[in-house]
């Protein structure tokens, strides 16, 4: 298991300041079951962070933790400088929206909840919309809408409030693969243009190295970090470094990190699973 | 809903045969039910002249209608008073039924030590609680609105409690990270997440609502102190005024069918935009 900590490139100074750093982190649920095991994790601002791991790894664990909707067992967590919620913006696995609440109610509601009128609100929410393309149905509900469009609706509700970081819990794994790619882009495009931090969770190698600076591959039973993977690729990433050798290379690099950590739960657990 | 009506269009059978299953479908929908209910009354009809029936056993339909016309004055005052303690006890149980399942959603506790009390309410016969609310209640009005109350404000509890308590979790989750205090989070939240749930208990309720308002006045009016419908069916029961009992029956039925499509209208039009149960059929 050790030496497949292959490209754990450590951090070299002169990178971006740290944003959180986890420390010895475990959660281990009430019915036993150890969900996270001694995780050690370094964020630092500005990354797009990857954790990539078959499911029971623990990743959409780590998530909640991160977010602050679950305490871990043991360990801590240690943010730079003072970070409320309003700084942590968070995307579920499906829209999520309030079905009875137009597409601008929607994405305002954060700040509604923060008490910030409609009126005041308005400029925000529609600049949100034109980022992620989706002008002119503000007043569209939900169910009129694709299923990519009620994901930009998720994610600009997520970033209406400008966060420091952003959660993602496999936000695009329900779409057909068109629309992901498409989304997948447009999310970089996001990104680089505010250079926010993004803690992405996904189980598909191709996805994690197209979007990700850093891909941190998780193993289970119990949950852990197993081995991490940088993308030095140079943004902008287009449809052109979809189809490069370069990322074909990367993304079996990945993957064989990522089959490494699969045998290495089913080395240890004849379980049958 | 692309019903095909353009013949320019070419369909192979097999979709033609749709469209004509659809036509007749729309069709049916009104006109089965329709022919069923003149041939129903028809029968009853032939019924009363093949057997000879004498009137007051079994009027015929259109002596019925005569009835309710003649009778017309009497009767319709009396509705309006059935009518006035239906709405006074669906309001009532509207308010009581949402403001309890307001209090329960504050705490599971609440509701596991409070829940039982509604259930015990619930299924206890009105008829037999009756005799008790006329010791202590002295009021009419009142003790004829309680009846109907505690008939129909079961179905809206109930409803309520389930739909505040069927929020997705990830809603949860988003309102929690974004720092909703529990009113806001009540507001935005789970009373609209409700509104579907409690509609489809207020449809009950309605029916229920009457239903209780009559049993109320046939309890109290056995004792000649209600003015109603009810108390006109009994009176009538006791004159062996056969014409003028049907007549007051087919005003409560169409008094209930009424109540019902109208809830259901307000229903289609609160929810028309956003929840599964009022969308048409799309394929």
């Amino acid at each position: 298991m050790i030496q497949e900590k292959v490209a754990k490139t450590r951090a070299a100074s002169g990178e971006a300041p740290m944003l959180l750093s986890l420390r010895n982190v475990g959660k281990v649920f009430s019915n036993g079951v150890t969900a996270l095991s001694q995780v050690d994790l370094a964020i630092r601002e500005g990354d797009f962070l990857s954790l990539l791991g078959p499911s029971g790894c623990g990743k959409s664990t780590a998530l909640r933790l991160i977010a602050g909707l679950s305490t871990p067992t043991s360990g801590q967590l240690d943010w730079r400088g003072s970070i409320d919620r309003s700084n942590i913006g968070f995307v579920f696995q499906e829209p999520t929206l309030l079905p009875w609440a137009s597409v601008f109610d929607n994405v305002w509601l954060p700040l509604r909840l923060k008490g910030v009128s409609r009126a005041k609100a308005g400029p925000a929410v529609m600049e949100m919309l034109s980022r992620v393309h989706l002008t002119g149905f503000e007043n569209a509900v939900p169910r009129e809408l694709s299923g990519g469009m009620k994901m930009r609706v998720s994610i600009a509700r997520a970033m209406v409030t400008k966060p420091r970081i952003l959660l993602m819990d496999e936000p695009f794994a329900a779409l057909d693969e068109i629309t992901r790619f498409k989304l997948n882009n447009d999310l970089l495009e996001l990104w680089q243009d505010e250079r926010f931090t993004v803690v992405f969770v996904t189980h598909s190698v191709f996805e994690s190295v197209f979007l990700s600076s850093r891909v941190v591959v998780m193993a289970a039973r119990p949950g852990r970090v197993f081995g991490e993977l940088r993308v030095d690729a140079p943004y902008p990433r287009d449809e052109a470094f979809r189809t490069s050798p370069d990322y074909a290379a990367l993304c079996r690099q990945a993957s064989d990190v990522l089959v490494n950590a699969i045998n290495s739960t089913a080395g240890s657990h004849h379980d049958g699973h | 809903m692309t019903a095909i009506e353009d013949t320019t269009l070419k369909l192979d059978p097999e979709e033609a045969r749709r469209v004509r299953q659809e036509r007749l479908e729309r069709i049916g929908k009104w006109v089965l039910p329709l022919a069923i209910m003149v041939l129903a009354i028809w029968l009853w009809d032939r019924i009363c002249v093949w057997n000879e029936i004498p009137q007051y056993i079994l009027p015929r339909p259109g002596v019925v209608l005569q009835t309710l016309h003649n009778d017309a004055g009497l009767l319709f005052s009396s509705l309006l008073v059935t009518l006035r303690i239906t709405f006074l006890s669906l309001l009532l149980a509207v308010f009581g039924g949402v403001g309890l399942a307001v209090l329960f959603a504050q705490s599971k506790w609440v509701e596991m030590s409070f829940f039982p009390f509604a259930i015990v309410l619930q299924v206890t016969p009105i008829v037999a609680i009756f005799p008790l609310i006329n010791i202590y209640v002295n009021n009419q009005t009142v003790k004829l609105l309680l009846c109907a109350w505690i008939v129909a404000f079961f179905p809206i509890l109930s409803n309520t409690t389930l739909g505040l308590n069927s929020v997705d979790r990830n809603l949860r989750d988003l309102f929690k990270l974004n720092g909703a205090t529990r009113w806001q989070q009540l507001r935005y939240l789970r009373l609209p997440a409700a509104m579907p749930y409690f509609l489809g208990g207020l449809k009950i309720a309605g029916g229920l609502s009457l239903i209780g308002a009559v049993v109320a006045e046939f309890v109290a009016g056995a004792q000649g102190q209600s003015s109603g419908l009810a108390s006109r069916i009994i009176e009538a029961g006791y004159r062996l005024n056969a014409p003028r009992l049907f007549a007051a029956l087919i005003l409560i039925s169409l008094t209930g069918i009424l109540i019902f499509l109208v809830l259901s209208l307000v229903s289609h039009l609160i929810l028309r935009r956003w929840h599964e149960s009022a969308l048409k059929q799309e394929r």
